[in-house]
């Protein structure tokens, strides 16, 4: 397929676009799930919700999904529940290790503006094992990362510059009307200027 | 019922180019190559033409044709009226400008450029309807201002300003008024005295004229700096050759749209009006964006609640459908419709509006293909939707459908 006709995207997220793999089609009662998760926000255009079913060797035997959202996170999270159950199932810890880049080489890449497509199915996918954790009573297994706070006045996060640059934001003026880094004494801006520039050269450089 | 189509619902963003203008146009790329600017009979006939061009333009708008401007088209002519007007008056009421919230970018940003350029400018909200409050539209004026843009129908709602209001308050005050009547011209009338513009800006590619052509009609007595310097063309407002097979076929185009509007303005609102109600029947939770009376007769935005609008693009798009959307994923930027945000719909709706934008060669068998294909589509989104989920549990909870039934028998 060519450009013209894929908007950009590859065949493979064509694919999982057109023709999307567990989605839950029967109640969310009738699925009966051992753990649920919920990423995004309408309001920011992509939200998943996500179901597993997990057997007593805390392998995922099982994984399906709904989202709202765009052809790429639709894509994306189509691929995740691929990703999780074939051969069989992945084990908790192994589907923990999924990272947004994972799921991205899986599709045959995504335009730079979509990224952070991935990123949701890949947090989906963490909320779901989380809760599973959480019900079968083991949250000391979850290890969230913690945030570290770069601006004091503003109370920014290196994970919100992160997640910022992965939404696109390619300039540091717009990293801080959307995020007021920086905006208060100024005193935090040449390391948040450095972070910014780190992750960007993570993810697009 | 298999049939496929391909059916072109996005003549708000651009339309075929009509074959008499093709026909007008193709002797001015073949032996009628000459420089209008020429003394000799091979310029003497191109500059010929390009004076009928003018008046046939000027007539459309009631206005003279020294105050008719061609450029390389809607974006052009907004530049040169808004820059070249502050450039040129920024001693008169302190040089300060103002504009809505739902301007297309060739305005809006023009604006901001300005304002980060020592200008002072006010961009005025718009309620619900896309319609600015003229009170605040007083208020602004009152405060002082050079130059007011406000455009007379939107893109990507089609709503329909109160421009001539708002030039008669402009006059009062001793300010300038400019509009984009990219949308309005040869969609209902345009004239510049109803208006009472001082400058107003079109479009070739938007009337069936080929894209790189346009107009600014500027009253006589205004003053421009231009954005081009060079030779002395348009009366040195805008230097470079003229695009004469352009011209022609603007000319052309506008000929062909005066002598048709009113046919041509009645079937689409024919066809825009089945399409609104053909999907408010046959789709539940939909809502139309915009003023549904004060309306370019051509445009139709509706959101559709649950679901976001590229993957219904790409859905349709796989349809032979081409239609566009208000969400912020097929717009290469961050952020959904600068438009329906203004107007205050939430973000969630935003990310599923549709623009439908019917033209001339529509009819009513396109409609038709729309609705065999756009139910289904919208079903399959939806119904991997989590949103969808709560909202479907609603419809079939016995006290809202039984409310729900009350409300469809008044």
């Amino acid at each position: 397929m060519s450009q013209d006709t894929s908007f950009g995207y590859s065949d493979i997220v064509m694919d999982h676009f057109t023709n999307p793999r567990n989605v839950l089609r029967t109640s969310e009662e009738e699925y009966a799930a051992s753990g649920v998760g919920m990423v995004g926000n309408p309001t920011c255009g992509d939200m998943m919700k996500v179901w597993i079913k997990v057997d007593d060797q805390d392998r995922i035997y099982d994984l399906k999904w709904k989202t709202f959202g765009c052809a790429s996170a639709i894509g994306s999270t189509s691929m995740m529940s691929v990703m999780v159950t074939e051969n069989g199932g992945m084990q908790i810890d192994q589907a923990l290790k999924i990272k947004p880049q994972d799921i991205m080489d899986r599709l045959g890449g995504l335009p730079s503006i979509k990224i952070h497509c991935s990123v949701l199915g890949d947090k989906a996918l963490r909320s779901v094992i989380q809760d599973y954790l959480k019900r079968t009573g083991r949250e000391d297994l979850i290890h969230e990362g913690k945030a570290t706070i770069v601006c004091e006045c503003l109370n920014v996060t290196d994970k919100e510059i992160e997640e910022e640059v992965l939404e696109g934001v390619t300039d540091f003026e717009t990293l801080q009307e959307r995020t007021k880094i920086s905006t208060g004494c100024g005193k935090c801006r040449p390391s948040a200027e450095a972070l910014f520039e780190t992750y960007r050269a993570k993810y697009f450089g | 019922m298999n049939e496929r189509r391909r059916v072109y619902f996005d003549h708000n963003a651009t339309t075929p180019v009509h074959p008499a203008v093709l026909e007008a146009m193709l002797p001015y790329l073949k032996e009628q190559y000459g420089n209008p600017s020429s003394g000799h009979q091979f310029g003497r006939a191109v500059r010929n033409r390009i004076a009928e061009a003018r008046e046939i333009v000027a007539a459309a708008l009631g206005a003279k044709p020294a105050e008719i401007y061609f450029t390389s088209g809607g974006t052009e002519s907004d530049n040169l009226a808004i820059k070249g007007y502050a450039w040129a008056n920024r001693k008169t009421n302190g040089g300060a400008i103002v504009t809505s919230s739902i301007e297309h970018p060739a305005v809006l940003e023009v604006v901001k450029y300005l304002g980060k350029n020592g200008f002072q400018t006010r961009i005025l909200k718009v309620g619900p309807d896309a319609l600015v409050d003229l009170g605040e539209v007083r208020e602004a004026l009152d405060a002082g201002v050079a130059l007011i843009s406000v455009m007379h129908g939107n893109n990507e709602v089609g709503s329909i300003q109160p421009v001539a209001e708002i030039a008669a308050m402009a006059k009062e005050r001793g300010a300038a008024m400019h509009t984009d009547a990219v949308q309005t011209f040869m969609k209902i009338p345009v004239k510049v005295d109803e208006l009472g513009v001082d400058m107003l800006s079109l479009s070739g590619h938007k009337i069936n004229a080929p894209k790189g052509v346009g107009a600014l009609y500027v009253r006589k007595g205004i003053k421009l700096t231009p954005l081009n310097h060079g030779g002395h063309h348009e009366r040195g407002v805008r230097a470079g050759t003229e695009n004469v097979p352009g011209i022609i076929g603007l000319a052309k185009a506008v000929e062909l749209g005066v002598a048709n509007m009113e046919e041509n303005a009645r079937r689409a609102r024919e066809l825009r009006d089945e399409l609104e109600r053909r999907i408010l029947a046959e789709i539940p939770f939909v809502i139309v964006n915009g003023h549904r009376e004060r309306r370019t007769p051509n445009t139709l935005n509706v959101t559709f609640e649950c679901v976001e609008g590229e993957a219904l693009l790409i859905n349709l798009d796989m349809a032979g459908i081409a239609i566009s959307t208000g969400s912020a994923c097929s717009s290469g930027s961050l952020d959904p419709s600068h438009v329906l945000m203004a107007m205050g719909i939430p973000h969630e709706l935003i990310h599923g509006s549709l623009r439908f934008s019917v033209g001339h060669e529509n009819t009513r068998e396109d409609i038709d293909y729309v609705m065999r294909h756009l139910p289904r589509i919208i079903a399959s989104v939806r119904e991997i939707s989590p949103l969808w989920d709560v909202k479907n549990q609603r419809v079939v909870s016995v006290e809202e459908a039984a409310a729900g039934a009350r409300i469809a028998r008044k």
